[in-house]
């Protein structure tokens, strides 16, 4: 791997941000806008339920680690389809840069932008709603990265879908985490799912991450044998988010859709 | 030879795109590749660049099988310009040469990328986003980035399309110019058929993915009796049989 075009990809799109005001704001409205709508929820929840009376902020919680997820993959996705949508795709796939180099590179600056939106949002909510996100400690980075490695995947599986059925793929970008989201148990456990429903949820990362993220924030105890569980769910998913990616990048070359890939 | 295409044919599910094509290319010199709308040029081009996968044959480069060879290796050898694919619009002029130099690994970037503006008169709008720029801009840039890593190989489509006469020649002038002070082998696709007689030591005719025909400029037009190229493509294009 050759970091120098590692980070002249990442460069791109440091450039794309950072030469846009509406970009940066657009980073960080959303997530913030997600902070409020949650914090506000958690709040009523906290007053009203018994099942959060004696954690504050777990839902906010709860929420600012899905935004994480739902960042890293839009981010991942968003990447890519920039250059869809600038028909500068024959251009990168001509530059001797490697497969591995372009995804290590998304991969790289997927968290990046992540982070640019959702930091500013997670220290928002300490003087706002008294919810700090960093109160987890050290098992908070081991509940960010398999929520980061499962980010990626559902990015290289979308990427993937729009290598393989060109930009109307694009629309399933958007829906691919509405469509896992209700499986994850972000906001309640699993018991709430109908036994065959637990089944499926539980071959995901996510029940496991907040599962556990709950755990910590009610009983004050860290499993380290669900967090290992989460993290080994979500590397085996991404080694499989990299290959369809490759089977789909061959496909394309066979198929040549490479060459005229465009709005 | 530099290039050499044996038995190169490409199927896109039953439909045959390129049909079983042979030629060669020697060092430092400039082939036309024509032929009309769908005759198989793009996806020759496209099987070259190796964004899409030969259904049969082979393409050597430097002695070298292209499916041998490392993506990488060969791709830094080699670099391509068309007015239908563009740079990242919302990057200024400075950032896309910035970015393809590092993509390209080119030593001394800042002196490269200084190099190619001031032959290509793009310095004037360095730091205008590419979006922003005129057709006759974008395609200079296009060729800027093009030559960013003073490639060995260089595939051009259509490179003055939709440019006004003055820029039209102004990019030939340049090609020419270049290829004269680089070693430098270049494949042209095009249409404008004066540009072809301009800047090419012999062509190779497409159409309905077979070579129909294959000379200097000079010889095919005296083949064909026509007075210039154009009319010999005319004539090349609207014939039934295929002429080899």
């Amino acid at each position: 791997m050759n970091f120098n075009k590692i980070y002249a990809l990442g460069l791109r799109h440091i450039y794309l941000i950072s030469n846009s005001l509406p970009r940066i704001i657009d980073l960080v409205y959303w997530p913030t806008v997600q902070i409020f709508l949650w914090g506000f929820i958690s709040k009523f929840f906290t007053l009203s339920s018994e099942y959060y009376s004696n954690t504050v902020g777990i839902i906010l919680t709860a929420a600012i680690l899905y935004d994480f997820l739902f960042r890293v993959s839009i981010s991942f996705n968003m990447m890519f389809l920039e250059e869809i949508w600038s028909r500068n795709f024959t251009n990168l796939f001509i530059a001797p840069i490697k497969i591995s180099e372009i995804i290590t590179s998304l991969t790289l600056t997927a968290i990046l932008r992540a982070l640019i939106g959702l930091v500013p949002a997670a220290i928002l909510a300490i003087p706002l709603f008294g919810v700090s996100v960093f109160k987890l400690g050290l098992p908070l980075l081991f509940l960010l990265l398999p929520l980061y490695l499962f980010g990626v995947t559902l990015g290289l599986l979308v990427t993937s879908g729009l290598l393989r059925f060109g930009p109307s793929f694009e629309n399933i970008a958007w829906a691919s985490l509405f469509f896992l989201a209700p499986l994850g148990c972000i906001y309640y456990p699993i018991e709430i799912l109908p036994n065959s429903l637990q089944i499926i949820a539980k071959a995901l990362p996510l029940v496991h991450i907040f599962e556990e993220m709950r755990n910590i924030l009610l009983n004050n105890t860290v499993n380290y044998f669900d967090i290992i569980k989460s993290i080994s769910i979500s590397i085996v998913y991404f080694i499989l988010g990299v290959i369809i990616f490759y089977t789909s990048y061959f496909g394309a070359k066979q198929r040549g859709t490479l060459i005229n890939m465009g709005e | 030879m530099f290039i050499q295409i044996k038995n190169l044919s490409k199927f896109f599910k039953k439909n045959l795109a390129v049909d079983n094509i042979n030629f060669h290319i020697e060092k430092n010199k400039t082939v036309g590749l024509l032929g009309p709308n769908g005759c198989g040029k793009t996806t020759s081009i496209g099987m070259m660049l190796g964004l899409i996968k030969p259904s049969e044959g082979e393409i050597i480069i430097d002695n070298k099988n292209l499916d041998s060879l490392k993506r990488d290796d060969i791709l830094a050898r080699i670099n391509f310009a068309s007015p239908y694919i563009e740079l990242p619009k919302k990057l200024t002029v400075k950032q896309n040469l910035e970015v393809y130099g590092r993509l390209y690994g080119v030593k001394n970037l800042n002196k490269r990328i200084l190099e190619v503006s001031e032959d290509l008169n793009i310095k004037d709008f360095f730091n205008r986003k590419t979006g922003e720029l005129s057709s006759g801009q974008k395609n200079r840039v296009s060729l800027a980035k093009s030559l960013i890593n003073k490639p060995e190989i260089l595939f051009l489509d259509e490179p003055t399309a939709s440019l006004d006469p003055d820029i039209g020649d102004f990019v030939r002038s340049y090609i020419q110019e270049y290829k004269l002070k680089n070693q430098v082998t270049i494949l042209l696709a095009s249409h404008n058929m004066n540009e072809v007689e301009r800047l090419c030591d012999s062509i190779i005719m497409m159409k309905k993915g077979k070579i129909i025909d294959r000379g200097t400029c000079k010889e095919i037009i005296k083949k064909h009796g026509r007075n210039n190229l154009e009319e010999t493509f005319l004539k090349l294009a609207r014939s039934k049989d295929e002429l080899q």
